[in-house]
């Protein structure tokens, strides 16, 4: 490992603008030059009201100051870090059991309990809002049941801690798909060297297996914390207002008001997401986690012995039930007749479901096409951007990979108000109609929003491919693009899948920039429609029901996606041993 | 491997082809006579009135798009330079005087007969000619039985009863910067009970809040879950959730406004001749009893409609209590439109931790007087409730329209200048509330103390 370093410092060395940079060089302008436009110049034309003088339109940093100088702010702040901080810890407790399991032992249901693990993610809005009330809130049924047998109550759902519980159920599956990717990365060898000289148990796994999955898990971590500062809509369902998001949101989508300080706001997410972005970086600075062999590929896995796979199952049954509560709530309001104040509803119909189906046909097939291209957008995007940024020295590569990451601490609203702004005036060529109300518009609004997700786990992806590997690939005569597409991309496989569900998972359920840019119905996706029905008293049963085919519609997915990653590994042996 | 890269290949391939054409046909599709109408009403009222109305005028299509009055309002705003969106058709009056002021409205002369020229105290019509009532709505309590009664609470009957201590943590309301109706509600005790002892009202209310939701809809639906057990809403939300099976009931209190829900022409539609097809279908006999549909349940403005109304739903033009309902000063509410809820934001969402813990320490301290005379005590709470009470700013301030700008600075042209700064504004104020509840609080526990 040691020597693989020194060569790739030695090689990576180079000072000036050479020829095997030209086409990577390429790309990197045109995936700046995409970014420049999708992302900065509509954040910039809402981000700009941040730095204007309200009183006489110039610019000014007197917003800032009065953010600062704000109580009310300052404890938002605080709220918000802690909140973010804590929730990356507990999200890492419900992970790294599920992640190690999984890739270490011959488990029956691996892939089960990997896609379960997806799930939580893709939680529709509102509904997963009632759902979770409805189980955990102060008199939801767990609560009225406690209350009943034993006279009292636990407050899930209150305050800080009720952020905090919510969201690391809600985002740990990122720490789990990017760690499970990782440790499915390292080789085997470096195993076997820790057995043979003794090392096992838990201090093969703190020494050996963990550092190796570094890359995964700082990938993953960063994400809870960058998604979990950003978040609108649980501090938002759970009434809790001091926090960030929650204020820039309430300040900006206020009527008729237009005080800078909710922009002022977005500004100071943006900037700290960065920050906290960076910091990830230095912790994976100066180490090398790519390993030369691509064996057999993974962990040794071995079988458990009865009483660990019963502890095993245990573990997973435990973790699982509480992440999947808020699922199975709202399938039960899907069938619920009338669910009041009660542990479990008055009846049970299938009436909901017959009313979904007759107006839902559209929805769903736009919601596959446009979470379907968005994460297709995110994966090659990510691809290149994550070769660039570590593989290149092309001059401002790490801007180009902050750039794609500051998509993730833009709130929707603000990438929604951006595209109105910046593209209702443009029309398509030879029509009248505005550029923004397209639907190809929502496809490239979902796709920046969630690049940040593909790209961390292409990143994560490649930091795991050994230069070396390149190296060989070219010293036998292929040329840059062909060593790219024949040796680089197959090898990142599992990562760019994991990148691709995550996105298009994700982007199938997201609500704030769609419900901006939405300008027909029949171009309306799924998390829509929930909206639609969730205005009304008579709308919840069905709601709920869309959102319960939302979620197995993605469920799906990602299961066919786990699918093909086994074969591709299988193929992979198949062809090592031939 | 290799066969997996080439079948990737050609998916994108594929996937790319199949965004060139469609976005192509989506462009071909858009020619047809269509009319668009942006509005905030759940598609339970929308789908009715879009179903009728394609029946009347074959080949027409009425394109519904929903977003939440906020987002609608700032859709048509941003949208303004190319506007593709024929009528606006929400509830709140404000959210339709936001958008006359900022000439995005087209006036219309209503043709049909019978819809008298107010409802209770209130115009059913926009008197400049920009906006037409078409429903109308009154705000009043609703509340969950079976919470109720798990929670022995008896149902409350007007704004005054929400002040007791049995309801603490117990009633929700939204907030009048989110919700333009729940606005209505705060401006209507505002003016019944002029500004100090209106917002006394409000904080005594507020302070027995569980939540302050960040929509109007999360109000009903926090009843009906049985989240909380008591709500302030709006007529329908009430009534349509009684219509839906839920174990709710609503009922009017002696002061509450009447409001008609509107619908206006955007400035520029691209279709207005049939927008004001549309209009006079809505305001039509037929239109109009399409509002008794169980799920939709909203007041009509045409008082011949009330014939057909099941038996006990309300009726604003032979009710008393409803057609005796206060003046409400459109023009005032107007000019602090924006203050109002600045102020209620400052001073009950954002700081409801420190107000229930205040409200809290002077319900213990007054539970743990009952029965004993001690005038220290009682002064004590007296003046913990004079601080919850206190105002940062008065009611003369308020109407002042250079301080109310410093809320509207929408500067509409660059030589525009406002003084100060909303931030700055709101920065002070919170100072001063914070400061009071502590102290409040702090107080009631001394009182309890002596006790």
């Amino acid at each position: 490992m040691t020597s693989a370093t020194v060569t790739r410092k030695g090689l990576l060395r180079l000072p000036t603008f050479s020829a095997t940079q030209w086409g990577p060089g390429l790309v990197a302008a045109l995936v700046g030059m995409f970014l420049l436009v999708v992302l900065v110049l509509p954040v910039a034309k809402v981000v700009y009201v941040a730095f204007q003088d309200p009183s006489t339109g110039d610019l000014t940093i007197m917003n800032f100051v009065d953010f600062f100088n704000a109580s009310l702010f300052r404890e938002s702040f605080i709220n918000s870090f802690y909140v973010s901080a804590m929730s990356v810890v507990f999200a890492t407790l419900i992970a790294l059991p599920l992640a190690y399991f999984t890739t270490r032992f011959n488990f029956g249901g691996a892939a089960i309990i990997q896609t379960l693990g997806v799930i939580p993610l893709i939680m529709p809005p509102f509904v997963g809002a009632v759902a979770m009330q409805l189980f955990f809130g102060e008199n939801g049924s767990i609560n009225l049941l406690l209350y009943d047998w034993f006279g009292f109550t636990i407050p899930f759902m209150e305050g800080l801690n009720g952020v905090i519980l919510v969201q690391s159920v809600h985002f740990f599956p990122f720490i789990l798909i990017n760690l499970a990717a990782s440790l499915q990365n390292i080789d085997r060898s470096m195993e076997e060297a820790a057995l043979n000289l003794g090392s096992s148990g838990m201090r093969l796994f703190r020494r050996i297996v963990f550092p190796l999955g570094m890359p995964g898990y700082v990938a993953g971590a960063s994400l809870v914390f960058l998604k979990v500062f950003d978040d609108l809509g649980t501090p938002l369902l759970l009434n809790i207002n001091n926090m960030l998001a929650p204020q820039a949101y309430l300040r900006i989508s206020s009527v008729g008001i237009s005080d800078p300080i909710g922009y002022v706001i977005s500004v100071i997410l943006v900037v700290f997401s960065l920050f906290s972005l960076w910091v990830s970086f230095l912790a994976l600075k100066g180490k090398d986690y790519a390993t030369t062999q691509k064996g057999g590929g993974g962990l040794l896995k071995r079988d458990l012995k009865k009483w660990e796979r019963i502890g095993c199952y245990g573990v997973i049954l435990l973790i699982l039930g509480f992440v999947m509560a808020p699922h199975l709530a709202l399938f039960i309001l899907s069938i619920a007749s009338v669910w009041s104040f009660s542990p479990l509803p008055d009846g049970y119909t299938l009436d909901h479901y017959a009313e979904v189906f007759q107006s839902a046909g559209g929805y769903i097939s736009n919601t596959l096409l446009y979470a379907g291209l968005a994460g297709l957008i995110d994966i090659v995007l990510g691809t290149a951007i994550a070769y660039i940024v570590w593989r290149t020295g092309i001059w401002g590569r790490k801007a180009l990979d902050f750039l794609a990451m500051g998509a993730v601490a833009i709130p929707g609203v603000v990438l929604g108000i951006g595209y109105l702004r910046s593209f209702y005036e443009v029309e398509v060529p030879f029509s009248e109609v505005p550029l923004a109300s397209v639907w190809g518009v929502i496809v490239i609004a979902l796709a920046v929003r969630r690049l940040p997700y593909a790209l961390r786990a292409c990143v994560a992806a490649l930091a795991q491919v050994s230069i070396s590997l390149e190296e060989a690939a070219e010293s036998l005569g292929a040329n840059k693009s062909r060593t790219i597409r024949k040796i680089v991309v197959p090898l990142m496989t599992g990562g760019i899948l994991a990148g691709f569900v995550t996105s298009f998972a994700t982007a199938a359920v997201e609500l704030s920039a769609t419900i901006m840019l939405v300008s027909t119905e029949s171009d309306a996706p799924l998390a829509y429609g929930i909206y639609l029905f969730m205005q009304s008293a008579a709308g919840r049963g069905p709601g709920a029901a869309l959102g319960i085919i939302a979620v197995l519609i993605v469920g799906l997915g990602t299961y066919a996606s786990h699918k093909i990653i086994e074969r591709t590994k299988r193929d992979r042996a198949v062809d090592q041993q031939s | 491997m290799k066969k997996l890269i080439s079948n990737a290949r050609k998916t994108l391939g594929y996937s790319a082809l199949a965004v060139a054409i469609s976005s192509v046909s989506g462009v071909a599709l858009a020619a047809g006579d269509k009319l668009v109408v942006v509005t905030s009403f759940p598609s339970d009222l929308t789908k009715v009135y879009k179903e009728a109305f394609e029946k009347e005028h074959p080949g027409l299509e009425l394109e519904v798009l929903s977003k939440k009055t906020t987002a609608g309002i700032k859709y048509i705003q941003e949208t303004a330079g190319n506007n593709k969106t024929d009528l606006f058709w929400a509830s709140a009056p404000d959210a339709f005087e936001v958008l006359k002021d900022d000439g995005l409205l087209q006036k219309y002369e209503v043709k049909v007969n019978g819809i008298p020229a107010k409802i209770g105290s209130f115009p059913i019509h926009d008197p400049e000619g920009y906006y037409k009532g078409f429903a109308a709505a009154g705000y009043g309590i609703m509340w969950n039985e079976r919470y109720l009664k798990a929670k022995k609470l008896p149902a409350p009957a007007e704004w005054a009863d929400l002040e007791k201590p049995v309801y603490f943590k117990h009633v929700g309301m939204s907030a009048p910067s989110r919700s333009g109706t729940t606005h209505l509600t705060v401006e209507t005790i505002l003016q019944n009970e002029g500004w100090d002892d209106g917002w006394a009202t409000l904080k005594r209310m507020a302070g027995n809040f569980k939540s302050v939701t960040e929509r109007s809809f999360g109000v009903p639906d926090g009843v009906n879950s049985g989240n909380f057990g008591i709500g302030v809403v709006i007529d329908f939300f009430g009534l349509s959730s009684q219509g839906a099976g839920f174990p709710v009931d609503f009922r009017y209190p002696s002061a509450t406004t009447l409001v008609p829900a509107n619908i206006a022409i955007v400035n520029n539609a691209p279709n207005a001749e049939m927008a004001g097809e549309f209009i006079e279908f809505v305001l039509s006999e037929k239109g109009q009893q399409l509002l008794l549909d169980p799920k939709i349940r909203r007041l009509p403005v045409n008082p011949k409609t009330y014939a057909q109304a099941p038996a006990g739903f309300p009726n604003p033009f032979t009710d008393e209590r409803l057609s005796n309902t206060l003046l409400f000063d459109l023009q005032l509410s107007k000019n602090r439109y924006n203050l109002v809820n600045s102020l209620f934001d400052v001073m009950v969402t954002y700081r409801m931790d420190d107000l229930r813990a205040a409200t809290e320490a002077i319900y213990e301290a007054e539970s743990a007087l009952e029965g004993k005379s001690n005038v220290k005590a009682e002064e004590l709470i007296q003046e913990a409730k004079g601080l919850i009470a206190a105002l940062p700013i008065t009611e003369a301030e308020a109407a002042d329209p250079e301080f109310a700008g410093v809320f509207t600075k929408k500067r509409k042209k660059a030589t525009d200048k406002v003084t100060g700064r909303q931030a700055e504004v709101e920065s002070s104020w919170d100072a001063f509330v914070v400061a009071n509840y502590r102290k409040a609080q702090s107080l009631a526990e001394q009182a309890q103390a002596l006790l």
